[in-house]
């Protein structure tokens, strides 16, 4: 238990750049997702097209394939970032078309009755999806976009085998310095994390349940 | 129902208007595609001086059509792909099933001594990456690579399989399980011959979904040194050149990934569709149109919960589903 005490210092570094990791990935990663999801229920035919391309391309490649492209293949053609902004891109990249199918999931899962009723009192297209449709959305995308970036959250990880010094590459490193307390040290690192992901997990829970009172 | 409901059906105009648009923005992006490969192709100097070959110059791409042929492709198909990738997912596969049966039956018990320590170790095991436990069960237990990675993910993914399981046990109908006592059943029978079954059956393509991503969650396994195909695949780089072949392995590793994952997901996608009796007739009616005329904005919800299964589940860390019982908590979690 003292290993803990003893390096709070290298934890809190790495809990800081994971964090950073998270925020600057889940900012690209929303703004890429947003802009997916609008091609994907635009009513152009090929825009669809290439939305749902980039969705299964992306969504079962690997995440560490994704890196890899962004750490050694992009400079090998003389595009090279450095290992933080290199790492955001990644998770931007791999996380935005999921963030995309949950906008997705939650405006197709607002009933179709509702639209139906709009319209048959003579809202237009836009009045039915900001006054009936979105708000509906809105509520039933939240948890489904926490449980996202929660899964973003432990995919920070990877970037710590790509040379961010994020919290898994300091559990490497204190793990090799403090061979005799292997144990408690990672359980300090996991600690960390469960910081993130469970109120994360807690406040999806609790916004599914008001949805689900509502309903 | 050929149009929307928040659309008029599109008139002439709009439907010449959003052809235009389709054709522009089609043409945009073979164009930005083709560019990138020519780009790609173009041979570069690097800043001493050195010219490289162009991406797709036929020197890049020897080693897997000529004598070493034979070697590359065993080294990435068999060494790699077979034994390394799907031996440790086949076995964390069924692992995962299993301990996900277990979690879901104990997660459900009557008595609060099970119920609540369970549900904490659950809490962990989903707010942990699989990273960290595939290090964890490396250090702490002292084993080899193929150990740790095929524990870390059939522990991670059976958390998340229980999870699903006990959600689809939580939203039948009370009647079943009332049924079945009143027939004189006992608590666990009722939940083995009556709930299980029909949970299991519901719950099939969120089960086969994340069974994808412990698939393509192998791949970090090469942290462990467990040498899976994207190890060998840097192991090959290593040893024949980095600067000469990085790009092509990378494209051919990459090519085999999305041929093996686009085809489970479109085996569970398959299962989606026709598994489940009460989900049958609702897909066929409202069944995913790609590229048909209608935007499908608002498709009645069989497709909305069908899309969220089949693709929730594909989440790469995997999700941390929130949901209490709740139908609807299933197609978030991932």
């Amino acid at each position: 238990m003292q290993v803990i005490f003893d390096n709070l210092g290298a934890y809190w570094n790495g809990f800081i750049v994971t964090v950073q990791l998270l925020l600057g990935g889940g900012l690209g990663a929303a703004i890429l997702g947003l802009l997916v999801a609008v091609l994907r229920i635009s009513p152009v035919a090929s825009l669809r097209a290439i939305a749902t391309g980039y969705t299964e391309l992306v969504r079962n490649t690997p995440l560490t394939l994704v890196f890899f492209f962004i750490a050694i293949v992009l400079p090998t053609l003389q595009i090279s970032f450095d290992y933080l902004p290199g790492a955001m891109i990644a998770l931007s990249v791999y996380t935005s078309p999921f963030v995309a199918e949950a906008l997705r999931s939650g405006i197709n899962g607002v009933p179709i009755g509702q639209a139906e009723a709009a319209r048959s009192l003579g809202l237009t297209f836009s009045q039915t999806l900001t006054i009936v449709i979105l708000p509906q959305a809105v509520r039933m995308v939240v948890p489904p976009l926490i449980n996202v970036f929660i899964a973003l959250t432990k995919n920070t990880s990877v970037a710590g085998g790509f040379y961010v010094a994020e919290l898994f590459a300091t559990s490497k490193v204190l793990a090799n310095a403090n061979g005799d307390a292997v144990i408690p040290v990672l359980v300090g690192v996991a600690f960390f994390y469960l910081v993130i992901t469970v109120p994360l997990g807690q406040i999806a829970a609790f916004i599914e349940r008001k949805v689900a009172v509502l309903r | 129902m050929t149009a929307s409901v928040l659309y008029d059906a599109p008139g002439p105009k709009t439907r010449a208007r959003s052809r235009v648009i389709s054709i522009v923005s089609g043409v945009v992006i073979v164009g930005i595609t083709v560019w990138l490969i020519v780009s790609l192709g173009m041979p570069r100097t690097t800043v001493n001086g050195a010219v490289l070959t162009g991406l797709w110059d036929p020197s890049r791409w020897d080693i897997f059509v000529d004598k070493r042929a034979g070697e590359v492709w065993s080294g990435l198909l068999v060494r790699g792909l077979i034994q390394g990738t799907l031996a440790a997912a086949g076995l964390a596969a069924v692992l995962a099933i299993i301990i996900g049966i277990a979690f879901s039956f104990l997660r459900t018990a009557r008595s609060r001594w099970v119920r609540v320590p369970t549900t904490i170790v659950l809490e962990f095991f989903r707010g942990m990456p699989v990273l960290l436990m595939m290090l964890f069960i490396l250090l702490a237990f002292a084993t080899v690579g193929y150990w740790a990675a095929v524990w870390a993910l059939a522990v991670y993914n059976g958390a998340i399989i229980g999870e699903a399981l006990r959600a689809g046990i939580a939203a039948l109908p009370k009647g079943q399980r009332e049924a079945g006592l009143s027939l004189g059943l006992t608590g666990f029978q009722t939940r083995m011959i009556i709930e299980f079954p029909q949970a299991l059956k519901q719950m099939l393509p969120i089960i086969i979904a994340q069974l994808v991503v412990l698939l393509k969650d192998t791949s970090l396994a090469y942290v462990v040194a467990y040498p899976e195909i994207l190890r060998v695949s840097q192991q090959m780089r290593d040893f024949y050149g980095s600067t000469k072949y990085s790009f092509s392995i990378f494209l051919v590793v990459l090519a085999i990934y999305l041929t093996v994952n686009l085809s489970l997901s479109w085996l569970a996608r398959r299962i989606a569709r026709g598994g489940g009796k009460r989900g049958k007739d609702k897909a066929k009616a409202a069944g995913p149109n790609p590229g048909g005329a209608d935007t499908a904005l608002l498709s009645v919800g069989a497709t909305a919960s069908l899309g969220a299964i089949a693709d929730g589940g594909s989440h790469g860390g995997g999700g941390h589903g929130g949901g209490d019982g709740a139908p609807g908590a299933t197609t978030g979690s991932s």
